[in-house]
């Protein structure tokens, strides 16, 4: 794209940080406020309805457990692919990428062992708001899983072909991102109950 | 990109040159502000004329008066405030003022364009399905909307929601887009105190933007699946709380207005100086103010909801805050009157709009001071007080904002100038007309005229006021012909206009230093240096009354 390659040649005031890393926390801080403004929602509704203590219990404390294992081994691997890229290890860099993915997709299946299993005991976002809050926020989650997901397969291939290493980064900003909601939303509804 | 030219496909459609994006927003908002414009016409004249059949539309019964209503609000607010004011202009101006040949993502932006526009054909199509369009209010208020047999209305609700979430991921990926373009691409010299006000005003938009959206989108969610699947997120049959999407809704809904505000003070910021031949009054106050307000705009959420029973004691802290807003404003306000002051003033049709928007924003303002009170609001709440309220702030901002900055800068959009005579009639009607549509209905607000009434004979005690809806449906009529003096002038002057030179308005920010239209990659034959501030006119001992942030010095 001319747009970037003109920027190196043209002289400018003093960059805040490279274009990518920047949209990145500009798109963060938003995100930041999607989430934010649903889990005060939750949290102001809990707060006024204490029989969802009882529905709260009824999560699966253990697989939220594994699954925030699983997320923050994922995304210390993305942060020693990010390592290895800016030693342009690119073959180190790209099998501790495919490493975070894979346990990506690992949290995802146990997420939807999950659901099945509230499902055959007949729990659906239906069945009263808490579980339509569980459901909901949980499923946005999942949803962002997914997104991140499919930027970093998009970021492995682009370490496999040794280009665009700098996207490492920007793909771990976000996968942390991910992470951190879910380190919000399993306290707020696997632990307290 | 440089096959670009070449291509029609990539020159005209799918273009990720900014200047060619910034005019895709400004048609698209234009279309949409006559539709919104057209709908205005139909509710006002069922208003006027209850029960007789509308000119060129027929039968208005109360179910369409509730989708008109709905869709000329959402379609104001945004389809035009938003494309226009964020979308041409600051896609437009951004690199251009700050000396950047593009945008800092230019397919993100591409993109940002075309989930607009898909967005708009969402919107359109909802016009199209079965039962029609959203039909509850801009602001879409539960349960009236979380349920289909509420108000008649499925997919159209649906539909809307829809299109507004896209329009808001478009905005989103814009704002990213503004964002690293200002903080990492200003040429040589710009630093951050010399930005023109135009370029920190955006900025202050888009951040008030990223950082209020985030909670209506969820929400926005919420509703869909309350519509769709049947959660009670905000139904109270299962312990939902309608007034939770009150508190989503304006969280997003003040701050929006400081959205659109902003660049509309952005744009009359730029435009005063350059015809009063002044530096602005007050540059850092005026910053400090917007970051003031900015950070105000969101503590007063609540000050829409003093009546729908959330906590009393509420009320007070959000009056207090929303009071205290009104002071970095007028803060502003007076920086602009006091570049005015002693003054060279030439009055063309930007400068008439420029304080146009300025002089009847202060009505929206003063008029709001009641409306942010607890106690006076209880009174006017609802009533056609708020509505003129509303538009004695959202009109100035967006419309007369918006043409100041299309007929200032287009020389710079299209290479030509537009027509100053048309512009001037096109002013005066508009200006003039406006006010007689939006006085009286401050006057029968405050004479209990509740709004969202599609038949107001029906009501013994408002059958005294149809004078003055009478009035407010002929001017409103008057002021769309007007329009056809901006519409001839604008596709006119874009063929046969004179020819603009680079520089016509002997102004002083970068934009100016690039060929008129800019050159088609990289906006400038050379990328220019910065030597000084914004606004250096008529600076003592220069024979010149314009000092261009370009040169290097000045005689």
């Amino acid at each position: 794209m001319s747009a970037s390659t003109a920027t190196n040649t043209v002289e400018t005031e003093p960059m805040l940080a490279p274009h990518g890393r920047l949209g990145m926390w500009m798109f963060l801080a938003s995100e930041v406020v999607v989430f934010g403004g649903l889990l005060a929602s939750y949290i102001f509704a809990r707060l006024r309805h204490s029989s969802w203590d009882e529905f709260a219990s009824q999560t699966m404390t253990s697989i939220g457990c594994i699954n925030t294992v699983l997320l923050l081994t994922s995304s210390l691997f993305i942060v020693l692919s990010h390592h290895w890229a800016e030693r342009k290890d690119i073959k180190k860099s790209g099998k501790y990428m495919l490493w975070a993915i894979l346990l990506g997709v690992l949290f995802l299946v146990f997420k939807g062992y999950e659901y099945q299993h509230e499902f055959a005991k007949g729990i659906t976002p239906l069945t009263n708001l808490f579980w339509s809050y569980y459901f909901f926020i949980t499923g946005l989650h999942a949803l962002h899983i997914v997104i991140g997901l499919v930027i970093n397969a998009l970021t492995l291939r682009e370490i496999r072909k040794g280009q665009n290493l700098q996207r490492v980064e920007v793909a771990g900003l976000y996968w942390h991102f991910v992470d951190v909601v879910w380190i919000f939303v399993f306290p707020l509804f696997y632990v307290a109950s | 990109m440089t096959s670009h030219q070449s291509n029609f496909w990539n020159y005209y459609i799918f273009s990720k040159d900014h200047k060619m994006i910034a005019k895709q927003y400004l048609i698209t908002g234009l279309i949409m502000a006559l539709l919104g414009g057209l709908m205005a016409y139909v509710f006002r004249m069922q208003l006027a004329f209850p029960g007789e059949a509308v000119p060129g539309f027929g039968d208005v019964d109360s179910g369409t008066y509730n989708q008109l209503i709905t869709l000329h609000g959402t379609i104001m607010v945004f389809w035009v405030g938003m494309p226009i004011l964020l979308g041409a202009f600051g896609n437009f101006l951004i690199p251009l003022m700050i000396g950047a040949d593009d945008m800092a993502f230019p397919t993100l932006n591409m993109m940002s364009y075309w989930t607009f526009f898909v967005s708009t054909l969402v919107l359109l199509a909802s016009f199209f399905v079965e039962g029609g369009p959203a039909s509850s209010g801009w602001t879409a208020y539960p349960p009236l909307s979380a349920r289909p047999e509420y108000s008649g209305v499925m997919w159209g609700m649906n539909l809307w929601i829809l299109a507004v979430a896209l329009e808001f991921f478009s905005v989103l990926m814009g704002g990213v887009n503004y964002l690293t373009t200002t903080f990492n691409m200003r040429t040589k010299g710009m630093k951050f105190s010399r930005m023109p006000m135009f370029v920190w005003m955006q900025l202050a938009a888009t951040v008030n933007f990223m950082f209020s959206v985030g909670p209506l989108i969820a929400g926005a969610l919420m509703l869909l699946l309350d519509r769709t699947i049947g959660t009670s997120f905000f139904v109270p049959d299962k312990g939902g709380d309608p007034l939770l999407y009150q508190h989503l809704f304006w969280f997003f809904g003040h701050p929006e207005v400081y959205v659109l505000l902003l660049p509309s003070l952005g744009i009359v910021a730029e435009i005063i100086p350059t015809f009063s031949r002044k530096p602005l009054f007050g540059y850092k106050m005026i910053l400090i103010s917007t970051a003031f307000s900015s950070v105000l705009a969101f503590m007063v959420w609540a000050h829409h909801q003093f009546i729908s029973g959330m906590d009393p004691r509420m009320a007070m802290p959000f009056g207090l805050l929303t009071i205290i807003i009104s002071v970095p404003f007028a803060v502003v306000l007076f920086a602009y009157i006091a570049t005015l002051w002693k003054g060279s003033i030439t009055f063309t049709t930007p400068f008439l709009f420029a304080i146009a928007m300025i002089a009847e924003f202060l009505i929206g303002g003063v008029t709001g001071i009641i409306n942010g009170a607890a106690a006076a609001d209880i009174y006017v709440h609802d009533t056609y007080y708020v509505v003129s309220h509303f538009h004695f702030t959202l009109v100035p901002i967006t419309i007369f904002g918006m043409l100041a900055g299309v007929y200032y800068w287009f020389p710079k959009f299209f290479g030509r100038m537009m027509n100053e005579t048309l512009g001037k009639i096109h002013f005066w009607i508009t200006a003039i007309t406006f006010n007689v549509i939006f006085i009286p209905l401050l006057q029968m607000g405050m004479g209990g005229h509740q709004r969202r009434i599609p038949d107001p004979t029906e009501f013994e005690y408002l059958k005294g006021m149809m004078g003055m809806h009478k009035t407010a449906t002929i001017a409103l009529i008057i002021l769309l012909i007007a329009q056809a003096f901006f519409i001839f002038n604008f596709f006119y002057s874009m063929y046969k206009g004179k020819k603009a030179e680079a520089n016509p308005w002997k102004s002083t920010t970068l934009e100016w230093d690039a060929p008129s239209p800019p050159v088609a990659h990289g906006n400038f034959e050379v990328i220019p240096k910065v030597y000084r501030g914004p606004y250096e006119y008529s600076v003592p001992g220069c024979k010149q009354d314009w000092s261009p942030q370009s040169a290097e010095t000045v005689n």
